[in-house]
């Protein structure tokens, strides 16, 4: 590996970055779609995609902690725990004004205790962290059910216009998820934490033996993740219009998939938040593109799948390279 | 005993084995006849286990030849071997096991002559063993999972055993089976068998060779009938009688302060000392390293100030951390120490591992290059520089110089004294025993517990030999 010469043009910094891939792939979309149009509905499609990106992003960015912890580690009860928090959380509310922020403390609670139950699972009884996160989301989805009897409850006017509002011309929603990638971003980048949390995904007993609390490191991750997938079930029920119980399941693929087309390594150590962001982008601008050339809904998904397969087969080889 | 007379089972003539530049063999010529028992002892790394496996045809000779008689390979001659390392497939019955082996075992009902051949070849070794032929492998404890691959190693298997090779069998069995095996063998052999006994208690080799071979380097130093040997002479042939007092004495003289760690198993370390680990590998240093590590930090909570760091030397699954820089990787153990808020000083990262790499000479133009660029030497420099680099007291090296060429281990020796002068303690588990003869006290391992306490001028390579291998008499 001799990427460290000093003569390389920016250019080649540029491509060398594995971010750099699932934000082509993005523009790539984008200018597809739009080509359809000859460029007319520009700025409602880069809206549009903004808007239902920041969600895939913000639980996107969650699974990549898990991930990034090493082989193994995934977090399987996102749609279960993002409906949960949205129905409890519109539940407490009750659609009466001016509890939008009592809600928001609900919701982020009922993250922290799956955070905690999930991981109390994977530590205290050795679950594969897969098993344990899949049979605890059908607890989760279960009290989800039991709790709102299949009502539909609106969220309170105030927070269904600021899900659903714009401040400087881009969605609130994707404001949130940038500020959320920032302090991803900086804990990854910056902080011991993060180095941590890089360290016990390369090797979990090597980092150990180097002094790294590798439990607390998962506990962290793991209540991280839920946290991250109860505040985008907060938002995208208001945003929507209320809690539905199939509001989170396009999330548990779409919050892998993220990850994987951000450039972000399966095998763990290894975080790219700017990917997701891009990856995210990208989920959503693929499917508006199949849309708008008028595909139907199985041949679209057959395309979606074999697109998210041919991007991870180029990144995976393009890492090989190296 | 005619049978002396005889054709040899199998001849080496000057045969070696060589793994790159390694000479694991390098060059032994040797034939084992019907009737013989020899007894194979040699210190770690001497030879042993690479004879074996040119003797059973695991491996093929670099140089040099191998013949068998009336075969052309080691299966057909009759060769088995039993192996330390369990090879049974621990979720299939003891019957089931002899099958993996015996592949004349075809038809219906092979399982009842499977049963029938091992509770035969069972009887026979271990009369009264009580084990059952169905139970299944895990099930048994360790003791009877040996009783069960020695037994398999001298049944008849479509062709009749001719030469066992025995690999440490008594290790994990109690004085009593040990007894019948003994007996067995010597019986064995009396019948025109042949045995290659490998095991580190002297007093068992005496009891049952008819002729001792001494591996060392490579190389059959000495090879004589078990009675011209002595116990006393044989541990001198297997290692070369260290110049007295080389390094050890201006260390020996040296202050050193309070104790410091005190384990349950014995270990002790006093401020400032340079405290050594040795015995035959595998008998319980690492794990005693690593509990002792493990039991000084958490999995939940890191303070400012460690109470000690760890070098390993197994470095892919204990040290590195592939994916990262050299930087990186040396700094993971201090970033506590130079944090503020929870944040990396980058500024003070890369000063500190600057200043490390030029100390302890890691070859590289740059620190940022992945660690994976390094040669594995100098990868083992930067895990010495983490640990060194931290503020931590004591200081934990799990075999650290696999690997290490001679210059850099003089330089990390310097280091290392320099350290312990200013107070920090070493606990040093070395495979190697000039290194650990360079210690302040050493502790002897066998079987997992310590053997001896050294203090010099006892710390000589012949007490640690002593210590290492088992001195009982024979009965």
């Amino acid at each position: 590996m001799s990427t460290q010469s000093a003569s390389r043009t920016p250019l080649a910094v540029l491509i060398s970055r594995p971010w750099i891939w699932s934000w082509a792939a993005a523009a790539l979309a984008f200018a597809a779609t739009l080509g359809l149009t000859s460029g007319r509905g520009a700025g409602e499609l880069a809206y549009a995609a903004l808007s239902f990106g920041a969600f895939a992003a913000i639980v996107g960015m969650g699974q990549m902690l898990v991930i990034t912890l090493g082989p193994g580690n995934i977090d399987l009860s996102v749609p279960a725990t993002m409906t949960l928090a949205a129905t409890l959380a519109l539940r407490t509310m009750g659609t009466e004004p001016g509890t939008a922020l009592y809600g928001l403390v609900i919701a982020l609670a009922v993250g922290f205790c799956v955070g905690i139950a999930n991981f109390a699972l994977i530590f205290l009884l050795r679950l594969p962290p897969i098993i344990a996160t899949l049979a605890a989301s059908l607890i989760y989805q279960s009290i989800a059910i039991w709790s709102n009897r299949g009502l539909r409850i609106k969220p309170p006017e105030g927070l269904a216009e600021f899900a659903t509002g714009r401040f400087l011309g881009v969605p609130n929603v994707a404001w949130v998820a940038l500020v959320l990638a920032i302090l991803v971003w900086v804990l990854l980048e910056r902080l011991t934490w993060g180095r941590w949390l890089l360290a016990t995904g390369q090797n979990q007993r090597a980092a150990r033996l180097a002094g790294v609390p590798v439990e607390a490191v998962r506990a962290v991750t793991y209540v991280s993740v839920a946290i991250f997938a109860a505040l985008a079930g907060y938002l995208l029920a208001s945003f929507s219009g209320g809690a539905a119980l199939n509001m989170g399941t396009e999330y548990l693929l779409m919050s892998i998939a993220v990850v994987v087309i951000g450039g972000c390594s399966v095998a763990g150590g290894d975080s790219n938040v700017p990917g997701v962001w891009g990856a995210a982008l990208f989920m959503f601008l693929v499917v508006s593109m199949l849309n708008s050339y008028g595909t139907g809904a199985g041949v679209r998904n057959v395309l979606t799948g074999t697109i998210i397969i041919c991007i991870v087969i180029a990144a995976s080889t393009r890492r090989a390279r190296q | 005993m005619s049978e002396h007379e005889s054709v040899p089972i199998v001849t080496l003539t000057d045969a070696a084995k060589h793994f790159g530049p390694v000479r694991a063999l390098d060059g032994v010529s040797l034939s084992v006849r019907p009737g013989d028992c020899l007894g194979l002892v040699g210190h770690n790394g001497a030879g042993k286990s690479t004879l074996v496996y040119l003797v059973n045809g695991g491996f093929a000779p670099s140089a040099g030849e191998i013949s068998f008689s009336g075969a052309d390979d080691a299966a057909g001659a009759g060769v088995r071997s039993v192996f330390q390392e369990l090879s049974l497939c621990p979720n299939l019955t003891v019957a089931e096991n002899l099958r993996i082996s015996n592949r004349a075992l075809t038809g219906a009902g092979w399982r009842r002559n499977a049963r029938a051949i091992i509770t035969e070849s069972l009887d026979e070794i271990f009369p009264g063993h009580g084990i059952d032929p169905d139970t299944e492998v895990d099930m048994l404890p360790i003791a009877e999972r040996q009783m069960v691959e020695i037994a398999i190693g001298f049944a008849p298997r479509g062709t009749e055993a001719r030469l066992v090779i025995l690999d440490e069998p008594t290790s994990s069995l109690d004085a009593g089976i040990a007894e019948q095996l003994l007996t067995h063998i010597k019986s064995y052999c009396a019948a025109g068998g042949a045995v290659i006994f490998i095991s580190h208690m002297l007093g068992e080799v005496f009891q049952v060779a008819s002729r001792i071979i001494v591996l060392k380097d490579g190389r059959i130093v000495a090879e004589r009938a078990t009675e011209d040997f002595t116990r006393q002479g044989l541990v001198e042939a297997m290692g070369h009688v260290a110049a007295e007092g080389s390094a050890g004495t201006d260390l020996a003289e040296r202050q050193t302060g309070e104790i410091v760690i005190r384990t349950e198993q014995g270990l002790t370390a006093r401020k400032g000392e340079i405290v050594g680990l040795s015995g035959l590998a595998g008998h319980g240093q690492a794990e005693a390293l690593a509990k002792l590590y493990l039991s000084q930090s958490s999995n939940w909570r890191a303070g400012h100030e460690p109470k000690s760091v760890f070098v390993a030397g197994d470095r892919p699954r204990d040290g590195i951390l592939p994916l990262w820089s050299i930087l990186n990787n040396m700094s993971i153990s201090f970033l506590r120490q130079i944090e503020s808020w929870g944040f990396v000083d980058r500024a003070a990262e890369r000063a500190k591992a600057e200043e490390w790499k030029k100390r302890i000479g890691i070859r590289t133009e740059d620190i940022t290059n992945p660690v994976l660029s390094l040669s594995g030497g100098n990868q083992q420099k930067v895990l010495f520089a983490r640990a060194l680099a931290s503020t931590a007291p004591v200081v934990i090296m799990d075999d650290p110089m696999r690997g290490v060429d001679v210059g850099t281990k003089q330089d990390v020796y310097a280091m290392i004294r320099d350290e312990a002068a200013h107070g920090r303690t070493f606990m040093w588990y070395s495979t190697e025993t000039e290194e650990v003869c360079q210690c302040d006290r050493v502790f002897v391992f066998r079987n997992g517990e310590i053997s001896a306490e050294l203090v010099p001028p006892n710390i000589t390579e012949e007490r640690i030999l002593e210590a290492s291998f088992h001195m009982q008499e024979a009965s």
